[in-house]
């Protein structure tokens, strides 16, 4: 039990991580403390219902669409051999790199009825062609789905190309059908890992502003901006923001649920996908087919009509992308290898020790997520500037110096933000990988002598690439997209571009917005075909135990 | 693992540089604002030209450059707000972030309506909020006042913007100053009474228009001109509502000088430059908002339009009651 025996410096550490990224969300908590009940009345007596009760009805249909999507074409891609396969399985992350209010955006302006589909519809069949509204919930959970299952399906691909062959086999072997050993299963087996996914997909939606608010659907974030910027009460505004925090407490209990009863199974050589009956003729085809048809409308169709738009005539002239490019580059790239690091000082942190109190604390620190981008960027730079202000006027008493303001407005404070807001990207992935790293190879590490610092240098740290990696990709893919921190806390002049695409949508100029846009996912794009070529099954001997 | 870390030094040396780099210089007027880049700029950089003082912005969401403002507090580096809806501006003034201002040329170029009556800040462009119909299914003469399109002729003919956009809370806003609250209730309740189509965007709106979804709306009178520029024949036009009444609901983009900053008088001249004739046709112009400044014409598409009566009640009425909209609109399950 050596390797147990000093959990200080991972407990200082994480406890003093968590608290530094704890502090801007309990800055926004601590409105509490003052009473705005007439705000709450206000609401109670009016809109706070229909707002919990859409915020429910969205997160249990993205849950389940985007879950299944992930899930159903992660099993599809890993245990059946089909025309395109190798290439679905990578190219199926691809709507990751796309910004959700984009795809929202896309899809808005093509479907709604003065949009190209409905028009040419009522020259053809008439006035009286009634059709769907996109602007509606299906609308919402349908172009959300789209843009999350991304989640799901990567953290389910690598669940089940790592699943042995043994259970699968057993259980056909007792007279189950595929079918049946499926759910009964494969499914059970790879839940923790699914839940994870879901659970992010989940925080994202209950985060969303941008994407909600072009569908004119109505969620608690809805609620928090109309408090915030119609009625000027930050204070009940930050209160509403309190009771999203607690939605996403609830997300991760639900998904730690999912994960207590998890089972090891050990891949002897062969993996479950390799003892999985194949499709034959037409219907490997027709896998092709589903393939094709969910990439071509999550990605194709919004990224060609992006490209349309940005051939276009425009209005107006985007400013420089070179800089912005290099600016949202940098930033991502820093934060990723931030929130990963962090993250997995967390993970180890949890890992090593059974104080509740720290894992509670873990937990709280990853709740930025599914906060709304602004009440975290808040947060932070109540902080941030807090902090610059006493600096400042200490520094300005003791040498008689004005240094301005240190953090707020830099690359550090920005960076700080972005930590803040996704570190439960660099953790939740390096939890769910290293506790499927048995505890019973540290003991046995240590049982022979190996000092903890080998055990994870050269263990887990291996074990681990995978999560590791796939974690930043996926953190860099969120800092590329992401507005509201950026905005308020980036230093004068640093645009990135997501802020080049905010300069022309917030003057309506969506077609002007396109080139920015492409270039987000053109800068992503990289970064998720690094991910998925990770996720790839691999066969060296350390990974089959999982 | 050597080259992962120089490269990460690399770019934590590329960020400190940069920040490095930015804070050199002579003094420089720093603007916060929250109107886009987009057909602002020849503007300032015509102002540069002229007064040989270099202007540097931060740029973002009304929401977010506000808080940044707040926060910064007596350490800010901004000298100027320019921002977007005069319930913004007043919101500012009322947090004490914006200083009083006693400008001669102020005073003289902008109407007393546009600006705070305390002069914190001075509206620079005018942008109508009102009624735009289809000129294939609609004549004028069904048209009378923003009440009226509570009338049951337009049942499932009306397009709206929610009321979580700030457009729509302060043309409530100033309507409940002018009209109190129980008559904006009464309005407000039969547009909803007429189940409008919500539709997010005021482009959206009068392409919905155009496209036969609804008949009639409420947008922005820049947002027609801009489509009009690109198409002339956009079979939409605009309504001047309740001209025997209160008037056209007008609202400003406007800016006004920090409580704390650090070139005062540079700030004040900025502004100045701003809401003179030179500069009000580039900055209204660009954009196809009307000059605050009487004594400019306001671009060809809008003077094709007439001229209408504006509200008289002041713009700073819209921020005073946006709080007061919010909740009306709650109750009347005006979305």
């Amino acid at each position: 039990m050596t390797a147990y025996a000093r959990p200080a410096p991972w407990h200082a550490s994480a406890w003093l991580l968590a608290g530094l990224v704890t502090a801007p969300i309990a800055a926004v908590a601590l409105n509490l403390v003052l009473p705005r009940m007439d705000v709450w009345r206000h609401l109670a007596d009016t809109i706070l219902w229909e707002l919990t009760w859409n915020t429910a009805v969205l997160l249990a249909s993205v849950g389940l669409c985007a879950g299944g999507l992930g899930t159903g074409l992660a099993w599809l891609v890993v245990a059946y051999r089909f025309p395109g396969r190798r290439f679905f399985e990578w190219a199926l992350m691809l709507p990751l790199a796309i910004p959700g209010y984009v795809m929202g955006f896309v899809f808005v302006a093509l479907l709604e009825y003065s949009g190209p589909l409905q028009t040419t519809m009522r020259a053809v069949i008439g006035e009286s062609s009634r059709m769907f509204d996109i602007r509606s919930g299906w609308g919402l959970v349908a172009v959300l789905s789209l843009v999350l299952y991304p989640y799901p399906y990567l953290m389910a691909r690598s669940a089940f190309a790592s699943m042995g062959a043994a259970p699968v086999e057993a259980a056909r072997g007792l007279g189950l059908t595929p079918r049946q050993t499926f759910w009964r299963v494969v499914l059970p087996l790879a839940r923790p890992a699914i839940a994870v996914g879901v659970a992010l997909a989940l925080m994202e939606t209950l985060a969303d502003f941008g994407t909600v608010s072009l569908f004119d659907y109505r969620t608690y974030t809805v609620g928090i901006y109309r408090v915030w910027f119609g009625m000027f009460d930050r204070v009940a505004a930050g209160q509403l923001a309190v009771v999203l925090l607690l939605w996403a407490l609830a997300l991760l209990a639900l998904e730690r649920t999912q994960r207590r009863r998890r089972q090891y199974t050990q891949a002897h050589g062969r993996s479950a996908a390799e003892v999985w009956p194949q499709l034959a003729g037409a219907r490997a085809w027709i896998a092709t087919v589903i393939c094709v048809a969910v990439l071509g409308v999550a990605f194709v169709l919004p990224l060609s009509t992006l490209v349309w738009w940005s051939l276009s005539p425009a209005l107006a002239t985007p400013s420089r992308l070179g800089p912005m490019v290099a600016n949202s580059v940098i930033l991502a790239s820093l934060a990723a290898f931030l929130c990963v690091a962090a993250g997995l000082v967390l993970a180890y942190a949890r890992r090593r020790t059974s104080s509740r109190g720290l894992r509670v604390a873990t937990e709280i620190a990853g709740l930025g997520y599914a906060l709304p981008g602004s009440v975290v960027a808040v947060g932070v730079l109540a902080i941030l500037a807090g902090a610059d202000r006493t600096i400042a006027d200490v520094v300005q008493r003791l040498s008689g110096r004005d240094i301005g303001l240190l953090a707020t407005g830099s690359g550090i404070g920005l960076l700080f933000a972005y930590l803040v807001r996704f570190i439960a990207l660099g953790f939740h992935p390096t939890e769910a990988g290293l506790s499927s790293i048995p505890r019973s190879i540290d003991e046995c590490a240590a049982s022979l002598g190996t000092p903890p610092r080998r055990v994870v240098r050269e263990l887990h740290l291996p074990l681990l690439r995978t999560a590791l990696t796939a974690a930043a990709l996926l953190v860099f893919l969120d800092v590329m997209k992401e507005l509201p921190a950026t905005m308020l806390i980036r230093p004068m002049g640093w645009d990135t571009l997501a802020i080049g695409v905010w300069q022309m949508t917030s003057e309506a100029l969506w077609r002007e917005a396109a080139l920015p846009a492409l270039t987000i996912v053109g800068a992503g794009l990289p970064a998720v075909i690094c991910l998925t070529h990770l996720g790839s099954p691999r066969r060296f001997p350390a990974e089959e135990i999982s | 693992m050597t080259w992962r870390w120089a490269a990460a030094a690399v770019m934590c040396a590329g960020i400190v540089g940069a920040e490095l780099a930015g804070a050199q210089g002579g003094p420089t007027l720093v603007v916060y604002s929250s109107r886009a880049h987009y057909g602002a700029e020849p503007v300032f950089d015509a102002f540069t030209k002229q007064t040989g003082i270099p202007v540097k912005f931060f740029t973002g969401n009304n929401n977010e450059v506000f808080e940044r403002l707040r926060n910064e507090g007596a350490r800010t580096s901004a000298d100027v707000l320019l921002t977007v809806d005069a319930g913004n501006l007043w919101n500012a003034a009322r947090e004490g972030l914006l200083s009083q201002v006693d400008s001669p040329v102020l005073a003289r170029n902008i109407p007393a309506h546009l600006r705070d009556p305390e002069n914190r800040w001075f509206g620079l462009a005018v942008r109508a909020r009102t009624i735009m119909y289809s000129t294939a299914r609609v004549k004028p003469a069904e048209l009378s006042t923003y009440a009226a399109l509570g009338d049951p002729r337009w049942k499932g003919r009306l397009c709206l913007r929610t009321s979580t956009n700030t457009y729509n809370q302060s043309l409530l806003g100033a309507a409940i100053k002018q009209d109190g609250e129980a008559a904006v209730e009464k309005m407000v309740r039969g547009w909803v009474a007429n189940n409008p189509t919500y539709i997010n965007g005021d482009t959206q709106i009068l392409q919905a228009i155009a496209a036969g979804q609804c008949d009639v709306g409420i947008t922005n009178t820049y947002y027609l001109a801009r489509l009009l520029q690109k198409t002339p024949d956009f079979p939409v036009a605009p309504f001047w509502p309740d001209q025997q009444g209160g008037g056209v609901h007008v609202n400003v983009s406007g800016a006004g000088v920090s409580a704390h900053a650090k070139n005062r008088e540079a700030a004040i001249a900025f502004i100045e430059y701003l809401s003179s004739a030179e500069a009000q046709a580039t900055l209204a112009g660009a954009s196809f908002e009307y000059p605050a400044n009487p004594a400019v014409e306001p671009h060809a598409i809008l003077k094709k339009w007439g001229t209408f009566k504006p509200q008289a009640i002041g713009v700073a009425a819209a921020g005073e009651f946006q709080a007061t909209a919010v909740k009306l609109a709650d109750r009347a399950g005006y979305r």
